[in-house]
């Protein structure tokens, strides 16, 4: 979409004190889609087309039916563009579109900001010098020096190509830094050998560009071409049917941007011509011109645009370069031949509001806004009028208020911001945005020479509160100025007119259900505060009544007229309240809305909502409560839904829960643990004393050496066992001390084997002997 | 006119009980001995967590089944060892003692595992 490359500011209806009205439906803007999307988007329009003519729809109606027409593209444009100039005779949608304001300076002098003292290249220096001096910014960077240093540096260099030395020559014609001739005649030659040799398109661009700006800055160079209309040709040959223009021959894709600056060249061409160019070429020229003007494309607020089809890698090429650069191109072969070009004067102005949309985010599309529209405006230096001059139509405000009888003001200046003509603006029709009819004033506004401004006295008497569409028309004072200058027909302007809305005979009732008996009833003063007390049961029936009516009269339907009933536990019930004309009336019968309270009795606070974005007096006011009494809820009734938590409560910190540590059991005291420790040993005291008085001996030790030996070992390693086993409890691990096990285990084996086989052997001799 | 005939008798069986006790050999008595020393510290143990409550029971376990383990090894030690015992003729005595060893030393391995 082209608009998503711009920074838009969307049309938001405007107070006259700049504030913005909300509530408002935005205008959206779109592209022409399929040919139905064409004739839905006419007939839409078609109640308000009050002079489009029947044949012309009928033309543009047989022609979409057509199948076969459909499938060629040249009729289906050809049918577009009788739809197109049948419907912008009255221009399409209402939009508004301001020209050039302190915004875009402001915006221009933030963009182009230099870095360091110098622009980052010499096109980026131009572009800044260009926009500012078109803006008219007094305070420009001071990046003189510098620049022109690197304009020097490039003219004098022999390596700098084409590019780099046509934007050297444009910077220099904005800063006329001093060069004397002596650097133009050195590059002159050396460009028209490269317009000899150019291959490309760009090539052809610079080579010629270059040329015309030397020829601008100085006539003492020779610059003419030879052979002029050999130069026309071959970038003739590039050129496609549908009016683009291929980069060179070997690249097959055709770009709009490429058109332009190929027009642009070509008008090089032709000024630069040292003989006159053949006119037939001149004419092929523009009959390229008028099939590119088929494949424009346009909003539905009347600004029309040339789409790129090709996508450059950087994304840098896009609609609203591709454009700019056409328009430059067109203006720029319109001052170099002569003879009328025929473009029509609303596809000028829907180029300018193209360029009028806002004010774009980066510096190259300031830069090719701001430039388009100069070239726009620009081209009355020209001695023959080609392209009409666009005047753009504003009103400062776009929100009229009838409490403070608000005048309609319109402005009307060129694109840049300039003051126009004279000329007369008159309102020619009203439309009330719902109602089909219109009514016809054609009221002169008076001009008030001050400030500029165009003021209608006081509103037509038929105009209320609601949405308007304003049709004014421009008509010029100077019969000559109207070649001259596009304006646009009839333009239409969206305006909001907001009142004060009275509320009449408003009062609250309660009645009893069966036959409609008033039980009690208040009045009410509306919308001022009221705190009414009422009580009533599942049998009656609550009723609010008002009148809405607007300043002229007239009944008044608002956008939001709500009935809120909040039960003290937050339970709450909206009702939107009907309306018969002015009457507005709601009647709660609580026998049907038992369930639907949930069968919660209690206090219900009343509150009434009415708003509307033309009221000024929307309010939202509490009208008191009533004390509810229904039935109890069977079982099976539906509960209320849980009211929302206080989220500080649900996620708000919980309690700090502090860790209670495992209590340590309760051991005995130490003393009795002692005496106890006496008390287990005393048993092995009296075993000892017991094996004592048995007469325990040891005359069955061996008394020789090896076998006595093996005996204490024996004795040694059980002792062994009973320490290891004492270490194990107190500090060891199972695996050490299984480990150690191991080994004792297999020492006190193979002692105690020997030992106890001894033994054996012994006793087995007494035994025998 | 003391003593009734239930308590004569009682005093009989006691006394030949006695008599018949002191004709058993001294290992046999020996290995009687460590059994009633075994018993009656299992017993000291039981009595204490009585009193003050079972709370390391683990230890508690590993202190009386280490009694009463050791006990039952040395009463499996005396029927072994008895000669009169006509099914372990052929067993020697020091065999049985072995496996006596052995068996404790086993027995307190797990012990003093479990007494933590």
């Amino acid at each position: 979409n082209a608009r998503d490359k711009v920074n838009l500011r969307p049309n938001i209806p405007r107070r006259s004190d700049g504030r913005d009205i909300v509530g408002i439906k935005q205008m959206t803007m779109g592209t022409f889609g399929t040919f139905t999307d064409v004739i839905h988007r006419v007939l839409k329009h078609s109640i308000e087309l009050t002079t489009l003519s029947p044949l012309a729809l009928s033309t543009a109606v047989v022609v979409a039916a057509d199948p076969t027409l459909l499938r060629l593209g040249m009729a289906r444009n050809l049918g577009l563009l009788v739809v197109i100039l049948s419907v912008t005779s009255i221009c399409g949608g209402a939009a508004i579109f301001t020209p050039i304001s302190d915004a875009h300076r402001s915006a221009a002098l933030e963009l182009f900001a230099p870095t360091d003292g110098s622009f980052g290249s010499l096109e980026e220096a131009y572009e800044a010098l260009r926009t500012l001096q078109i803006l008219g910014v007094d305070k420009k960077p001071d990046i003189r020096s510098t620049t022109c240093t690197s304009v020097e540096t490039t003219l004098w260099s022999p390596t700098s190509n084409l590019k780099d030395l046509f934007y050297a020559l444009r910077v220099n014609t904005l800063l006329k830094c001093e060069l004397n001739d002596e650097a133009f005649t050195a590059i002159a030659s050396r460009l028209k050998d490269s317009v000899s040799d150019a291959r490309s398109l760009l090539d052809y661009y610079h080579s010629v560009g270059s040329l015309s700006l030397i020829k601008d800055q100085t006539s003492e160079v020779d610059v003419l071409l030879g052979d002029a209309d050999g130069v026309f040709r071959s970038i003739k040959a590039l050129s496609q049917s549908d009016g683009r223009w291929r980069y060179s021959s070997s690249n097959p894709e055709s770009s709009t941007y490429a058109a332009g600056i190929a027009l642009e060249a070509l008008a090089g061409v032709v000024s630069l011509a040292s003989s006159e160019v053949d006119q037939y070429l001149i004419g092929t020229l523009k009959s390229d011109i008028l099939k590119l003007f088929d494949s424009i494309e346009k909003y539905d607020d009347g600004a029309f645009y040339f789409d790129e089809k090709v996508l450059d890698a950087r994304g840098q090429q896009g609609p609203l370069s591709a454009t700019s650069v056409v328009v430059r191109g067109l203006t720029a072969f319109a001052a170099a031949t002569s003879g009328s070009l025929n473009l029509p004067g609303d596809k000028i102005l829907g180029l300018a509001k193209f360029f009028l949309v806002g004010i774009p985010g980066n510096a190259k599309d300031l830069y090719y806004q701001i430039d388009a529209l100069a070239c726009l405006e620009n081209n009355r230096q020209v001695v023959a009028y080609e392209v009409a001059i666009p005047l753009i139509l504003s009103p400062p405000a776009t929100v009229l208020s009838l409490t403070s009888e608000e005048k309609f003001k319109v402005r009307v200046n060129t694109v840049l911001g300039r003051a126009a003509p004279p000329l007369s603006v008159k309102l020619m029709q009203v439309f009330n945005d719902g109602s089909k009819d219109a009514s016809i004033i054609a009221q002169e506004l008076k001009f008030d020479a001050e400030n500029g401004i165009h003021v209608l006295d006081g509103l037509p008497k038929s105009v209320d509160v609601g949405n308007y569409v304003f049709v004014v028309e421009i008509v010029l004072h100077d019969p000559e100025n109207k070649k001259l200058y596009a304006t646009g027909g009839r333009i239409k302007v969206p305006i909001y007119v907001t009142g004060v809305i009275k509320v009449d005979s408003a009062e609250i009732a309660v009645l009893e259900s069966d036959h409609g008996s008033i039980e009690t009833q208040r009045k009410l003063d509306l919308p001022g505060e009221n705190a009414v007390a009422l009580s009533a049961n599942h049998l009656q029936k609550l009723r609010l009544s008002f009148e809405l009516t607007t300043p002229l009269g007239h009944a008044f339907k608002p956008h939001q007229a709500f009935l809120r009933l909040r039960h003290e536990t937050e339970v709450e019930h909206i009702f939107v309240v009907g309306n018969s004309g002015k009457q507005f009336e709601i009647i709660l019968d609580f026998l049907g809305l038992v369930e639907i309270f949930f069968y919660l009795s209690g206090r219900y606070d009343i509150q009434l909502t009415v708003g509307d974005a033309v009221m000024e007096n929307s309010f939202l006011q509490p009208l008191g409560h009533v004390e509810l009494d229904l039935p109890e809820p069977p079982e099976k009734a539906i509960r209320p839904p849980p009211q929302a938590v206080d989220p500080y409560l649900r996620y708000g910190p919980k309690a700090e829960i502090s860790h209670i540590f495992r209590v340590p059991e309760k051991r005995p005291p130490q003393e009795l643990s002692f005496a106890f420790l006496g008390l287990v040993l005393l048993p092995l005291i009296g075993f000892l004393v017991g094996l004592l008085r048995l007469g325990v001996n040891l005359k069955n030790f061996p008394t020789s050496p090896v076998p006595a030996i093996f005996a204490i070992l024996f004795q040694l390693g059980i002792a062994a066992f009973l320490s290891l086993y004492g270490l194990f409890w107190l500090k060891l691990d199972l695996f050490t001390t299984l480990k150690a096990v191991g080994f004792l285990g297999v020492f006190l084996m193979f002692v105690g084997h020997r030992t106890l086989s001894h033994l054996a052997s012994t006793s087995a001799k007494l035994k025998s002997s | 006119m003391g003593k009734s005939s239930t308590e004569k008798d009682a005093q009989a069986l006691f006394h030949s009980l006695r008599s018949a006790y002191a004709a058993t050999p001294t290992n046999l008595k020996i290995i009687d001995l460590y059994v009633l020393f075994a018993v009656s510290t299992a017993l000291i143990q039981v009595g204490y967590m009585a009193i003050v409550g079972s709370f390391p029971f683990n230890s508690f376990l590993s202190g009386v089944l280490s009694c009463v383990g050791t006990a039952v090894l040395a009463v499996c030690l005396r029927i072994q060892v008895n000669k009169e015992n006509k099914e372990f003729k052929d067993l020697p005595p020091e065999r049985a003692f072995a496996d006596f060893v052995l068996c404790n030393l086993v027995l307190h391995l797990v012990i003093m595992n479990f007494l933590g």
